[in-house]
């Protein structure tokens, strides 16, 4: 980091509590800032250690384009699935990558209205990892259809065999939910962008860069008249995606409560969905800061204030999923229905018992170390607690898919549900896509947003006198 | 050769005034503003909003254009379901009615989210005139700084109380560290 001339040196002007640690460490200067964060792009050698851990993503990603290749020539029969689970981890795997990409949207919108100035060093890459999770999940749906090249029938248009897709169901709900989900985020992203781009454009010397992130900046100048449209035009992006994002997992949830199927269809799906979602979210926020904050050096703009908030995130929404669990144990108890009661006791103590026990395990118990401060202040038990978390998240949907449909109301038709290696590899071929599209956004976008890391800055707050109005 | 009408020399933009802080940078908006000015803007790193108030830009159209989108979105989300249902292709599904509103709204908001974030990025880029290849006060030589920490004035030459020595004199008298005239 450079020097800072004394003078300049000042803290941010919040109120800091005894012991935390303050959103942006002191000593930063409107230059500094820019220069750091433009700097990790434009000035820093590529290191083996990105190389490496780019290839080995990308290797993945590669697996995954094979293992669809096979899955488009035989079917997918190549799968796990088979009645009565035709819903293996396909499905699994779509409501875990979406959940991951609401944290993204909560931070960048609903921290914004809330006015969380801490959010403003890692909504950036958040946003980024919302995007490319919602891509991640979008794989699914796609590919489960077995004729993915028809999957345009799923929209509305007016076609030569006289029909139109069936509107009160709940699948078709997901397209329009999913798709307005990717659409406004890559909007609310791009929008975001476009003054750090304007940033990049006027610092990059190398002549192909420029012109380049010139393209992207769209001729940006840092007009007052253009700021204030932007301002507005930002703030109603985040309105608007507030209540989106948290209408996305309710419609995911009713892919699943609309149904009559026993575990499936109950009311508490659509809020303790939500929270799951932001509880895996949040999770992947941390697997994703931690190292970018110690490779890239930027620990003094993602301080261990931002890891400390989003752990209490973490712990709060996961005592809602807690409580969901409760729910949906005591709705079959009480709902005195003997195929919920059967499903239920299925679930704890049936063949699936192992995943049931391990999500209670790793969503509730363990997660509760967050609840001591120290465990919250510590980058390497952070990191740990969120693998569990988002492990635990994942069989969450494993138990709600796989153990309400293997054992239905017909005992002559129960079955087992054992994945296959082509499973596997398009699961771990989108964690290839996920991690390898955020390295290549770490070193071609700035992944913290400049222009509201310089209004932290208290030299850039306006002082009373001129700030009045006359 | 020349052309009628050719001018050897660039036209004028106008005067740009370079300031250090935000400060100083509204102040001279308000002075420029109470001297009569009108053609002018500020160009800052970061939004200041005071900063275009202060130069009588107070009122922007996007929040309403929004408003608007959002509206045509919904009602487009509705009357296609409506007419799908209950026209172009309806179907019994469960016994229910063919205009069973309640499936309707899910699609009906996603549809009214959608066309309002669309209208509000391509109102707040169109009534701002971007994408623009160019700009003349890009031909200020120090003009990259605004997007990075400097904030700068300019009084353009189109405004009709604007005089080359008396804007410059009076952008002289304000806190800025540099006075340039920038070519069209």
């Amino acid at each position: 980091m450079e020097q800072v001339p004394e003078t300049k040196a000042s803290a941010t002007m919040e109120r800091l509590l005894p012991g935390q640690a303050p959103v942006l460490t002191p000593g930063h200067t409107l230059e500094t800032i820019t220069d750091k964060i433009v700097s990790i792009v434009l000035r820093r050698p590529v290191t083996l250690g990105w190389l490496g851990g780019f290839a080995f993503f990308f290797g993945l990603l590669n697996m995954m384009l094979f293992a669809m290749a096979w899955l488009f020539y035989r079917g997918v029969g190549i799968w796990g699935i088979n009645i009565p689970v035709g819903w293996g981890f396909a499905i699994v795997n779509f409501v875990w990558w979406v959940g991951i990409g609401h944290a993204g949207t909560l931070i960048s919108a609903i921290l914004l209205l809330l006015k969380q100035g801490w959010r403003n060093s890692i909504n950036r890459f958040a946003e980024a990892m919302t995007l490319f999770a919602v891509a991640c999940a979008g794989v699914f749906p796609l590919i489960h259809t077995g004729r993915p090249w028809l999957a345009y029938w799923l929209f509305p248009y007016p076609n030569t065999m006289g029909v139109w897709p069936q509107f009160r169901s709940p699948l078709l709900w997901d397209v329009f939910a999913v798709s307005t989900y990717a659409t406004i985020s890559a909007l609310f992203w791009f929008v975001g962008l476009i003054p750090d781009l304007a940033t990049f454009r006027d610092t990059a010397k190398n002549p192909v860069a420029k012109t380049i992130y010139g393209l992207l900046a769209m001729g940006w100048r840092g007009s007052a008249r253009h700021w204030k449209r932007y301002e507005s035009a930002y703030i109603l992006l985040a309105g608007l995606a507030t209540p989106l994002v948290l209408s996305v997992h309710t419609v995911v949830s009713f892919d699943f409560a609309i149904s009559i199927i026993p575990g499936w269809h109950t009311t508490v799906f659509p809020p303790y969905f939500v929270a799951g979602a932001i509880y895996s979210g949040f999770a992947m926020v941390l697997v994703l800061a931690i190292p970018i904050r110690r490779f890239y050096g930027v620990e003094d703009m993602m301080t261990l204030r931002h890891l400390d908030n989003a752990a209490k995130v973490m712990l709060g929404t996961g005592l809602i999923v807690a409580y969901g669990y409760t729910m949906e144990a005591f709705y079959a108890y009480y709902s005195g229905n003997a195929y919920e009661l059967f499903m239920f006791k299925n679930r704890m103590l049936g063949p699936m018992a192992w995943a049931y026990w391990c999500l209670i395990l790793f969503n509730i118990l363990i997660p509760q170390v967050l609840w001591i401060r120290k465990v919250r202040l510590n980058p390497g038990m952070l990191f740990g607690t969120s693998l569990v978390i988002l492990f635990g998240m994942w069989l969450e949907r494993f138990v709600i898919v796989v153990t309400s449909l293997h054992r239905d109301f017909l005992p002559s038709s129960w079955g087992m549900y054992v994945a296959t290696r082509w499973d596997y590899a398009v699961f771990a071929g989108t964690l290839g896509l996920f991690f390898s599209a955020m390295f290549l956004f770490v070193r071609l976008m700035p992944m913290i947003t400049i222009f509201e890391m310089r209004m932290l800055l208290p030299q850039s707050k306006l002082s009373e006198e001129v700030a009045a109005d006359d | 050769m020349t052309e009628p009408g050719f001018v050897p020399y660039p036209v004028l933009h106008g005067v740009v005034a370079e300031f250090e802080t935000p400060d100083s940078l509204v102040s001279a908006c308000k002075k420029a503003h109470a001297a009569g000015y009108r053609r002018m803007d500020a160009y800052t790193p970061f939004p200041i909003e005071e900063a275009a108030d202060a130069i009588g830009y107070e009122k922007t159209q996007v929040p309403l254009l929004t408003l608007c989108g959002g509206i045509l979105g919904g009602l487009s989300g509705y009357l296609l379901q409506y007419w799908v249902n209950i026209s172009a292709y309806p179907m019994n599904i469960g016994g229910r009615p063919l205009h069973s509103w309640p499936s309707f709204i899910i699609i009906t908001f996603e549809m009214t989210i959608l066309f309002a974030g669309i209208t509000a990025v391509v109102s707040m880029l169109t009534l701002s005139g971007l994408p623009q290849p160019y700009h003349p006060i890009f031909n200020h030589p120090r003009f990259t700084a605004a997007s990075r920490d400097r904030f700068f004035l300019c009084i353009e030459a189109a405004d009709p109380k604007f005089d080359l020595d008396k804007t410059k004199q009076f952008l002289q008298a304000t806190d800025a560290i540099d006075v340039a005239e920038v070519a069209d």
